[in-house]
Order: structure tokens, then C-alpha cells, then sequence
């Protein structure tokens, strides 16, 4: 693989490769995790990742939390895109007690998880771009994104660590100014996300940087558990929103955009096309919400679904779910369900286990990039030093995720 | 492949081995011995299309004597889009199962991770070692005798909301 071209004396103190740190605190990691690195001269020959720096326990914290004041843990997961972690966990709950939500809310879940997935793969696109030595694009789709969290804003109150929606549907129906948001939003983004692909895409610097590096085969990736704009790089067509559909996604026609090198670009690539096709799906919703009921914004689900805050106060039966919601007192039936959602990056999967009680008995999350990223030494072995800092910034490792 | 023609297949092929099934919420679940799982693995990856691996995951069951710990790996044939959870429970006093990472490569970390929580041994794993938690911890955080609380603080006593 990496020809031998130091000759050292016999009995030498001197190494043939030098072992270096990327990490755990460097730029090139985009968080912390640490990678020990052995290289010749330019080459990489062997990578250990070491991980856990934030870890923070969430599964056992969870044992001992009511379903409700999970979803807040969910949030730190993948925080580039936590409502889509926020829904797959309101998601797993429905499933476990079998609540059927309203087409409504199935359609404005769509909206939100797939602008989070817009503003996921912008974060990490640009950030390729970063990387690679271009800023401008990276500040440019940045007030994009800040206009998606506005819409969150508007929904929730909060931005990053969203904390969006409950079990059953929304906490409040959107208003006025996030439909406007929204609107404006789809209307200036096509330009915008146009822009940045001329920007980048056809780039000579950026093409010679990106093309060929990091490469991984579908062989491999699938043999690695990898999934998400990773997996399908590589050329692989797994996608959960097709394969087990949730939330109505199979009333949606979009396609699954794949590459077939598995490298950097074709990451690039396939991120950008998700882009397209999620832009796609929000018009698709918005077409189909119109004409509906739009004061549906939640099931009717009194015993997981927080009541109006003026029924808590005159009826007796609001007073007595407020109180069992509040203070977590609500038993799960028991059961054992897996629960999928794509991700930001792949497949974010719930397994919950009741008893019976007030908490999970377990909770495990399948958190898709502590399972590709033990590929990266894999995927850099052999390569040149620079490459593997693309490679990186390319396979979008969030540390709160790679740690739970 | 359907559902039953796995059941049928995995039964004949592991006569011995007393598989039980179930379908909770619609995952097919299959409940097989601990020291076999490697052997059903390679069967369902070679045979059964079965080469996408979920996940691999633990649980603890202390009152269950002699089946404390439970591993849990969830297997997707992509082909024909059929999930499968397989489940094997070992004493918590030895519990050795078989290392998957000799057919999926991604269970390493998966293994590490099951391992570092919930002292599960998967033998024929090249690299067990904690990967979360620090190296010099000396017990397995995840198990049920680990309270998240301290338990001996009086403050901090909720037996009315606790668990």
C-alpha cells in the first residue's frame, strides 16, 4: 500500500512515521473526539479514533425520565437536525401505545424534519467547503439556516436544541408569521442553494480536492452498518423514509439521490441532491395541506397530549391529565419496539423497552455516526493527510451523537 | 422471503437450538442461545440476505436468574426489507457470547459499546476494550445496581415519583 522510502540505520532511534493528534480539541474535527494518526511523510497508514469525550449517559438518564422530558435528550443527539430526533422519539412513543396521529401533523412533521435535513446537510456541505479552503459559500448558506431556525423559533421557542412538538403532534399550531416564514423561505432558497452548488460543484479547487478522497466501497459501507448520504454514496439505495416508511412519507414522491465512488464528492453530491429532494417534499406538503382542517394540530390523546392550559383550570378531567403529564405519571403499556428515523445523517433508531412503568426500562439509540464513523480508518488508510481532514468534515460526525 | 419461510429455514437449520419466536409490533423476534449466535448470524447473512446489521445492544434483567444480561442485535435484509431482532440472554457470573465482527465489521464499536456498559464478553472480539466511559472505571454502568442518584442521599428521596 505505502512503499517504504526511509532508510534509517539499524538500532536508529529515529521511527520510520511520526504519530500525530488530530484532536480531541482541533478545528479539522468539528467537535470532540480524538484521532491518533501514524503517517509517512504525507500518507496515513493507521488511524485510532478514540471517543467519548461528552459522553453524558443519556440512555441511563432515561430509565429514570418520563417520556416527556426525554425528548429534551434527543435534542443533543444530532444538533444539527434535532427535530428529527425530537419526532422519531414522539414517533416511538406512538407506536408503543398505538396512537394514531392526524394527516395534519404527519404533514407539518414532514416540513420541519425535512427543513432540518436542509439545514443539516447545509451545515456539513459548507463546512466540506471549509475545509477545502473556501469560506465564502459557508457564511453565505449560513443565513439560510438561520432563517430555518427562525421557523423553529416560531414553533417552539428555540433554536438549536429545539425540543419541538409532543407526543401526539405540536404543542401550538403554527402562526401566521412562521406560514410567512416558511413561504418565504421556499420561495428565495432554490436560488440560494443554486448558488452555492456554482460555487463549489464545478470548482476546479474544489473538485481536485474532494474526488477520489476518502473513497469506500457499497460492499463496504454496508458491511460497516454505515446509512444516510454516506451509505448512498457509496451507492447504496437505503433510505428509511422508503424502506419503512413513517409519518406518510410514502404519499410523497421524491427520489433517493446516489453516488458511486463513495468519496468525498460524491458525498457532496448526494447531500446536495437530498437538498433538492427535500425542497421538493415541502411543496408536496404544502400542497397537500391546503384545503385541510387548520386547526388540527395534535391527536386527540388526553392521556399523553398536555391539555389547554384554560381547560386545566375549569374542567376537572383536563386538571387530572395536566397534573399525571407534569408529573410523569403516565404508565407505558409494556412492550419492545424499534423505531427508525432518517436522520440528518442515517438511520437514528429508538429501541424501547417498557415495563410497564412511568420510564423506559431501556432506552437505546442507534446513533448512525458512532457506527459509520469506526470506518474512517478505512476509508483514510493509504490516502494523503490532507484527504483525511476532507474525509472528516465530509462524513458529518456530530459529537453529541458519537458520544450520546 | 417471507417472515414465515425465515422462521421455517432458521428452524430447520438450528433443529437443536429451540428457537422461539414472536412479532411484537410487527419486528419478527427470535430468541436464540447465547453460544450460537455467531453460527445464526453467518446463516442468516449467507442464506437468508440478512447482511445489513442494525444494531447490537444490551439489557439487564436482574431478577431473571441465570439470563441476567440480554444482547440484543436487530438485522435488516435490505433486499426484501424484513427486519429481525435476535435476542440471547447469559448469566451475568459468565457472560461470554460470540463476537460478530468476523461477518459485519461494523459491530466492532457496537460490541465495545455493549461491552463498556454492560460487561458483556463477546469472545473472539480483537479489541474489547471500554470505548465511552474511561478506561480505570471498574463496573458496568448500565447494569441495574447502578442508581443514576446517589442512593444513600435523604434529600434526594422521591418515593413518591421515583421509580
Amino acid at each position: 500500500m505505502v512503499e517504504k522510502h526511509i532508510q534509517l540505520a539499524e538500532n536508529s532511534v529515529e521511527k520510520e512515521t511520526t504519530t500525530i493528534n488530530l484532536g480531541p480539541t482541533h478545528p479539522a474535527t468539528h467537535g470532540i473526539f480524538q484521532n491518533i494518526m501514524e503517517i509517512d511523510g504525507e500518507r496515513v497508514i493507521k488511524t485510532e479514533m478514540t471517543v467519548g469525550y461528552i459522553h453524558r449517559a443519556f440512555e441511563k438518564i432515561a430509565e429514570r425520565r418520563p417520556y416527556s422530558q426525554i425528548t429534551p435528550l434527543t435534542d443533543r443527539l444530532n444538533y444539527c437536525s434535532a427535530p428529527i430526533n425530537n419526532f422519531g422519539w414522539h414517533m416511538t412513543i406512538e407506536k408503543l401505545v398505538g396512537l394514531e396521529v392526524p394527516k395534519r401533523v404527519d404533514y407539518l412533521r414532514v416540513i420541519i424534519m425535512e427543513l432540518a435535513r436542509i439545514a443539516d446537510h447545509l451545515v456539513c456541505n459548507s463546512v466540506i467547503g471549509v475545509d477545502t479552503g473556501a469560506l465564502t459559500p459557508f457564511t453565505y448558506v449560513f443565513q439560510w439556516r438561520e432563517k430555518i431556525y427562525e421557523i423553529y423559533e416560531g414553533i417552539c421557542g428555540s433554536r438549536l436544541t429545539t425540543n419541538i412538538g409532543r407526543i401526539g403532534g405540536f404543542e401550538r399550531n403554527f402562526t401566521d408569521d412562521t406560514w410567512k416564514k416558511i413561504h418565504d423561505f421556499m420561495e428565495g432558497f432554490p436560488a440560494v442553494l443554486k448558488e452555492f452548488e456554482t460555487l463549489l460543484t464545478r470548482n476546479r479547487i474544489f473538485m481536485d480536492r474532494c474526488i477520489g478522497a476518502g473513497p469506500i466501497s457499497a460492499e463496504r459501507a454496508l458491511n460497516w452498518s454505515m446509512t444516510g448520504p454516506n451509505l448512498r454514496a457509496a451507492g447504496v439505495d437505503y433510505d428509511v423514509r422508503v424502506h419503512s416508511p413513517y409519518s406518510s412519507y410514502n404519499e410523497f414522491d421524491f427520489k433517493i439521490p446516489v453516488g458511486s465512488a463513495g468519496d468525498v464528492y460524491d458525498r457532496y453530491l448526494v447531500r446536495n441532491g437530498e437538498m433538492w429532494e427535500s425542497y421538493r417534499i415541502i411543496q408536496q406538503a404544502l400542497d397537500k395541506l391546503k384545503g385541510m382542517d387548520s386547526s388540527i394540530f395534535h391527536a386527540d390523546a388526553p392521556e399523553f397530549y398536555l391539555p389547554e392550559k384554560a381547560d386545566v383550570y375549569t374542567k376537572m378531567e383536563a386538571l387530572i391529565y395536566h397534573f399525571k403529564i407534569v408529573m410523569g405519571e403516565t404508565d407505558l403499556p409494556p412492550g419492545e419496539v424499534y423505531h427508525s428515523v432518517e436522520g440528518g445523517n442515517g438511520e437514528l433508531g429508538y429501541y424501547l423497552v417498557s415495563d410497564g412503568g412511568r420510564t423506559p426500562y431501556r432506552l437505546h439509540f442507534r446513533r448512525p455516526c458512532f457506527i459509520y464513523y469506526q470506518a474512517f480508518n478505512e476509508m483514510v488508510a493509504g490516502g494523503l493527510f490532507s484527504d483525511a481532514v476532507v474525509t472528516l468534515s465530509s462524513i458529518n460526525v456530530i459529537a453529541g451523537e458519537l458520544d450520546a | 422471503m417471507t417472515k414465515e419461510i425465515i422462521q421455517e429455514r432458521l428452524n430447520q437449520a438450528f433443529s437443536g437450538a429451540a428457537l422461539q419466536w414472536a412479532e411484537p409490533w410487527g419486528m419478527l423476534e427470535c430468541t436464540i442461545p447465547a453460544d450460537q449466535n455467531l453460527a445464526i448470524a453467518t446463516f442468516l447473512f449467507q442464506e437468508l440476505g440478512f447482511q445489513f446489521l442494525t444494531d447490537i445492544t444490551g439489557i439487564h434483567y436482574p431478577e431473571q436468574e441465570g439470563k441476567e444480561l440480554g444482547i440484543i442485535t436487530h438485522l435488516h435484509n435490505l433486499k426484501d426489507n424484513i427486519r429481525l431482532r435476535l435476542k440471547a440472554f447469559v448469566p451475568v457470573a459468565a457472560p461470554d457470547t460470540h463476537s460478530l465482527t468476523s461477518v459485519f465489521s461494523g459491530a466492532d464499536w457496537m460490541e465495545r459499546e455493549t461491552y463498556d456498559f454492560f460487561g458483556i464478553n463477546f469472545v473472539g472480539h480483537h479489541n474489547l476494550k471500554r470505548i465511552l466511559n474511561v478506561d480505570e472505571m471498574d463496573y458496568f454502568p448500565m447494569r441495574k445496581e447502578y442508581q443514576m442518584e446517589d442512593p444513600t442521599r435523604l434529600d434526594k428521596d422521591d418515593e413518591m415519583f421515583g421509580r
